[in-house]
């Protein structure tokens, strides 16, 4: 089974024959066997050469980089190695045809907002007052199918994340004062937990696209190629509720991360590197999670749910199948 | 044009779905246990022979050996006839190029076993119509349908398929 590895030590990786070394600051040394690799997370100072780097492109592994903070940096995004011109050329026309591309962009949404609905539902039920934002969701959710352009979807899919946010007072037990989402920077513990766990599922997204035919900087929802890989963005969103949110509502609520998570540097926290720690092995067991596939008649990973998203979306661009955003059905 | 290669032919008796998306350029990654084998078998056999011989830019012959002797590996005899197909299809190809009596052969190595193909009476009409066949299928803008049959479950594209 192939799996992401994360290092967070400092040293230096490289090639040993046909594997990977990893010689560490303070003397020791690690061997991470390749086939073994899905792709590699640099969160440590590491030090690498250009021999390893065509190593890793000839077996196809991505490296996301992020800095000392946790902060995203980029991915080293080996060429393509699963190429259909065809393919390619179908990805290209939805983009172009504004009446295909919203078909997929309603779809993002639409999955991404069952999704919050979804774990709105789950605390509703186990006791949070919550009837308002459900209700609230709901006359948004409406709004998709009558919408005809993507910047009204875009509208209504912030229109929902922001109603959403304010129930996560409610659904977290802690004392948060968590009141909108901030980015850059990140002004609290819920939005530097979201900023960092988005950036890794953003990560883990793409990945799997590099896996498949798919090119990344094509996207319907998100505008492509703003320098960013937007495909990755457009599927991310509809596994955030199921993956991001959950998982910060679980750290928080079992004080897995609390508020000496972090460090108060001016206006922004930053995660210290315990905290990221705890998240990444979170993160890890969660995707590792099982569900039982309704179609597949087979056990399926959440991160394979993922990968399973990028089929569907190949079969819908080959007009197979039309594409049905992942719903939670549990 | 298509150029109807050994594999095409093969997928043509296994699937003719995973036909249509193999000939349109929708491979698999190979982390799918039984491809590995397959790639590991292929590396590791018959290693002091001339292999991988590619013919005219469309049949790709696993080795040639002593005089007229062609081969194709195989895992396993578990879809023996496509294999026996895409063996004819090879000696089919090389008549046509003028290379004449030429013994096609199958090799299991981990059974330890072979077997010798023959180009029989009406084969070559019957290649000729598949490949007609192959050329429509693969043409057609998307993939056929498929029922899901026993040997589903071990193949690369059941995720694609079934999802």
């Amino acid at each position: 089974m192939k799996q992401s590895y994360y290092i967070f030590n400092n040293g230096e990786l490289k090639r040993k024959d046909n594997t990977l070394e990893f010689y560490l600051e303070d003397g020791g040394r690690k061997t991470i066997p390749i086939e073994q690799v899905r792709d590699l997370y640099f969160f440590g100072q590491i030090n690498v050469n250009s021999a390893l780097m065509n190593f890793l492109a000839s077996c196809h592994i991505a490296v996301h980089w992020f800095n000392y903070y946790g902060y995203y940096s980029g991915t080293f995004y080996p060429r393509e190695y699963l190429v259909s011109g065809k393919l390619l050329v179908k990805q290209v026309e939805h983009y172009i045809n504004p009446e295909k591309r919203i078909v997929l962009a309603k779809a993002f949404v639409d999955g991404a907002s069952a999704n919050i609905y979804r774990n709105l539902r789950y605390y509703k039920n186990r006791g949070k007052d919550l009837s308002n934002i459900i209700d609230e969701i709901d006359y948004y959710r409406n709004q998709i199918n009558v919408s005809d352009n993507v910047e009204s979807l875009m509208g209504i899919e912030g229109n929902i994340r922001k109603v959403y946010y304010t129930s996560w007072n409610e659904i977290i037990n802690q004392d948060v004062e968590f009141e909108k989402r901030v980015k850059r920077p990140p002004d609290n513990m819920i939005n530097t937990l979201i900023s960092f766990l988005n950036s890794m599922l953003y990560t883990k997204t793409l990945s799997e696209i590099y896996n498949t035919q798919l090119n990344p900087t094509i996207s319907y929802l998100h505008e492509p190629g703003t320098g960013r890989f937007s495909l990755s963005l457009d599927i991310s969103e509809i596994f955030k509720p199921l993956i991001v949110d959950r998982l910060i509502f679980s750290l928080l609520n079992k004080n897995q991360i609390n508020e000496d998570s972090f460090y108060k540097e001016t206006e922004l926290l930053q995660l210290k590197e315990s905290a990221i720690k705890t998240i990444v092995a979170e993160l890890d067991i969660r995707l590792k999670q099982t569900i039982e596939h309704r179609e597949l008649k087979r056990s399926v990973s959440y991160l394979r749910l993922i990968r399973l998203e990028v089929y569907k979306l190949i079969k819908h661009l080959l007009e197979e199948k039309v594409y049905e955003p992942f719903k939670i059905w549990w | 044009m298509v150029k109807v290669t050994g594999v095409m032919m093969e997928y043509y008796f296994v699937c003719k779905k995973k036909l249509w998306y193999f000939a349109n350029q929708i491979q698999m990654e190979n982390e799918n246990e039984n491809v590995l084998i397959g790639r590991m078998i292929d590396e590791n056999s018959y290693i002091q022979e001339k292999r991988n011989i590619l013919i005219d830019g469309t049949i790709n012959i696993d080795f040639i050996k002593k005089y007229k002797q062609i081969h194709e590996v195989k895992k396993s005899k578990s879809i023996e006839e496509a294999a026996i197909w895409q063996v004819k299809y090879y000696l089919y190809y090389l008549k046509r190029l003028g290379i004449e009596e030429v013994t096609g052969i199958i090799d299991y190595p981990l059974l330890r076993k072979n077997l010798v193909v023959k180009l029989e009476e009406n084969d070559e009409e019957k290649i000729e119509k598949i490949i007609r066949d192959i050329v429509e299928i693969v043409t057609n803008p998307s993939p056929p349908s498929v029922n899901r049959m026993k040997i589903c479950k071990n193949c690369a594209y059941y995720e694609l398929c079934f999802v």
